[in-house]
């Protein structure tokens, strides 16, 4: 059994927290006492159902106001496969946190109301969908039952999201009518709508596959601590313990650290009392290299056949997340893997405006602002193109005031 | 697991709670490991074997002692320590009493569950801890459910829900201030059946008041708890010797026994899979009011 990690995005009133409630009803995640307290609750539907909303409103201010602020993590379970869902918040003040979820997650549903068709925060949503480089989205047309379910309107939010896909650049695009609110499409297959032939969001996500990248191309082992006992009988023990954040790594292969760029060979791969051949994207282990060389935290492992790019100065996009403005004097912190130098905005290219996509040219970068950036650094980084290789391909921004995390930046080009 | 080719969902979830362990270890000056007695803070023992053996770990064991213990949680713990070589610091919520700092609650229902997050704040100050490892688990509690992996709390041991800090891919932002500290929940993403299961895998050995024996308990607000000097009782308080075992351990006083023949750990998993009462359903601290979670957490409680 594996985990699917997925998003779902829509604007206020699509009815998301209600779809991840009808996900959990229906396949009967919900426990007894988590229905008393939801069937407790004073927060009925118009027809006087109970508000599946309420399972993922987990704060007060939230539960007030009727909407979702923060990210909220639900799990759950079928035979086939563990599931991660973040369910984040669809207004536009928000959307650093609609980042946030979508940056860990395999999978996006884009929810559309039927009744409203593609709208501004459908494009914003399947922008930041793109942006982050989800591999898969899959689009519901929520609110089936409030138009009859129509296949022809159906069709016609299809056509029109197809522009869309081609405008941001998506890929792996499945579309499915559902009513979240009476259940069809969502675990059961819909009595309402016998002209659609795909399958329910349930069984797609039980089966849809998410690309893993674990050959041996794309390498990346940063190092986070360095295991030296320094007893007496463990005198020489030397270990490089990380986590494969890319492709594999197996004994006896040729490495190169960076950035200094010493070369050697694993000599062997350990985990407690396991020792095994190789180590795969994901993995948390501890390498040992067959010379003495002088590596720290910060510093990563690479496949000697294939390494990424090494630079103080990287084109980047940026999406900006703090209150306070982006200042292009300002020295911040910038912690890509577990590699942190300091660094500063040297020019702002472009800002999307994230609505209609147009590429606009005015000089402030503030909250949710997204767009594209030079940026300069202390110490060179190795990193990866973010479209290559995300694992190698993003890092945070830090405000050295504050210590806040100020910006989210994706990797897009190398500066010559 | 020699030569995988797939990560099964137990080792993705082994392998992020490492890279966040080790995260701590590279990120912090006085990082320290919360250790209960409960399933949760063993796992991450295990977790913390094996991502700095043969090395020490690079934090002690932090136990803040309610005085209302399990007998069996006290022992088991001695022991582990005993074994994994590591430094335990304990601190004391009968000292916070002596001293005056905190009040004992009355009545029927009285518990040292909320005094402990005073003894918490007061240890963590007196050794300057600069990030608390925990056991917390997102899947427990709604409010839980919303709080990042790296989470900062101010001096006074605040958690404010609003000012989050973004936490992207797998990059832990851990820069805070003098004073502030931060929590660190390495098994976030875990769900009671993922930890249940990795114990089970692990074969890791636990107090043995998880596993079902016969006790002495009372029945209030229809939940068995403990019959113990610690639980004030009334002549209304008919004790009963039952078949039971505890899903969660915490201060004896406010954790409540499930009635169970689960004797060995493939019981409970089936009990578990099958069950239809949540893990901290069984808790009568969270039972006060729907927020009661986030209201403690933004008081300093894990």
């Amino acid at each position: 059994m594996d985990i699917l990690k997925f998003l779902t995005a829509g604007s206020v009133d699509d009815g998301k927290s209600t779809l991840i409630g009808r996900l959990l009803y229906d396949s009967e995640a919900i426990l007894a006492d988590q229905l008393e307290a939801l069937h407790a609750s004073n927060r009925k539907n118009d027809d006087g159902s109970i508000d599946l909303a309420i399972l993922t409103d987990g704060l007060k201010a939230e539960r007030e106001q009727g909407i979702t602020i923060d990210v909220a993590y639900k799990y759950f379970q079928t035979e086939k496969r563990k599931f991660i869902i973040a369910d984040t918040p669809g207004h536009i003040q928000y959307t650093r946190n609609m980042v946030t979820g979508a940056s860990n997650a395999g999978l996006a549903i884009i929810l559309i109301d039927a009744r409203k068709g593609v709208i501004e925060q459908t494009i914003r949503h399947s922008f930041l969908v793109s942006l982050l480089g989800l591999p898969q989205v899959v689009v519901c047309v929520n609110k089936m039952d409030m138009v009859d379910f129509s296949q022809e309107i159906f069709d016609k939010i299809v056509k029109d999201y197809k522009v869309l896909v081609d405008k941001v650049g998506l890929k792996n695009v499945t579309y499915i009518p559902v009513s979240a609110l009476k259940g069809d499409n969502i675990v059961h297959e819909s009595a309402n709508m016998g002209w659609y032939r795909g399958s329910s969001l349930l069984p797609y996500l039980e089966t849809v596959e998410i690309p893993k990248d674990n050959s041996s191309e794309h390498a990346r082992f940063p190092v986070q601590w360095i295991i030296r006992p320094q007893t007496e009988e463990l005198h020489d023990y030397r270990g490089y313990a990380g986590r494969v954040s890319s492709g594999s790594f197996r004994v006896n292969d040729k490495i190169t650290v960076l950035p200094s760029g010493f070369n050697s060979t694993i000599s062997k791969i350990e985990l407690l009392d396991i020792e095994p051949e190789a180590a795969i994207a994901g993995m948390s282990v501890t390498v040992h290299l067959k010379d003495e060389i002088d590596i720290s935290r910060g510093d990563i492992l690479v496949n000697a056949h294939n390494q990424p790019e090494v630079s103080k100065q990287i084109e980047a996009d940026l999406c900006w997340m703090d209150t306070r403005a982006l200042d292009t004097t300002h020295t911040y912190f910038l912690q890509h893997n577990s590699k942190v130098t300091r660094c500063r905005i040297q020019e702002i290219l472009y800002k999307v405006n994230i609505n209609t996509l147009e590429k606009d040219f005015d000089e402030d970068f503030r909250l949710n602002d997204i767009g594209r950036i030079i940026i300069k650094t202390a110490d060179p980084l190795a990193y990866d193109l973010y479209q290559n290789n995300k694992a190698n391909g993003g890092a945070i921004l830090i405000d050295s005031r504050t210590n806040v995390t100020v910006g989210a930046l994706m990797f897009r080009a190398n500066v010559e | 697991m020699s030569n995988k080719q797939q990560l099964d969902y137990l080792d993705e979830l082994e392998a992020e709670a490492i890279y966040i362990l080790r995260e701590v270890a590279g990120q912090f000056e006085k990082p320290a490991l919360l250790f209960s007695g409960g399933k949760d803070s063993i796992t991450l023992v295990r977790l913390a074997e094996k991502a700095f053996r043969p090395g020490k770990f690079p934090f002690p064991l932090v136990h803040i002692d309610t005085g209302h213990n399990f007998v069996e949680t006290i022992e088991y713990r001695d022991a582990m320590i005993n074994r994994i070589g590591e430094k335990l610091i304990v601190g004391y919520v009968q000292d916070d009493i002596d001293q005056g700092k905190v009040v004992e609650q009355k009545g029927k229902n009285a518990s040292r569950n909320a005094l402990q997050t005073v003894t918490l704040l007061n240890t963590i100050a007196k050794h300057q801890f600069d990030a608390c490892i925990g056991g917390a688990r997102r899947d427990e509690e709604k409010a839980r459910a919303k709080e990042r992996i790296f989470s900062v709390r101010d001096e006074f041991g605040q958690w404010d829900p609003k000012r989050q800090r973004p936490e992207l891919w797998n990059i832990y932002n851990g820069k805070i201030h003098k004073g502030e500290n931060v929590r660190v929940f390495p098994i976030s993403n875990w769900t009671e059946l993922d930890v249940w299961n990795y114990i089970r895998r692990e074969k890791i050995e636990l107090p043995s008041i998880y596993f079902a024996h016969e006790r002495d308990v009372i029945t209030r607000n229809g939940q068995l708890m403990a019959a113990s000097p610690f639980l004030n009782m009334d002549d209304e308080d008919v004790i009963e010797r039952r078949n039971v075992r505890f899903r969660t351990v915490g201060d004896m006083t406010c954790t409540a026994a499930v009635e169970s023949y689960a004797f060995e750990i493939d019981n409970i998993i089936d009990e578990i899979s099958a069950s239809k009462i949540s893990e901290r359903g069984a808790r009568m601290d969270d039972k006060v009011s729907e927020a009661a979670m986030e209201d403690r957490k933004k008081g300093g409680y894990f």
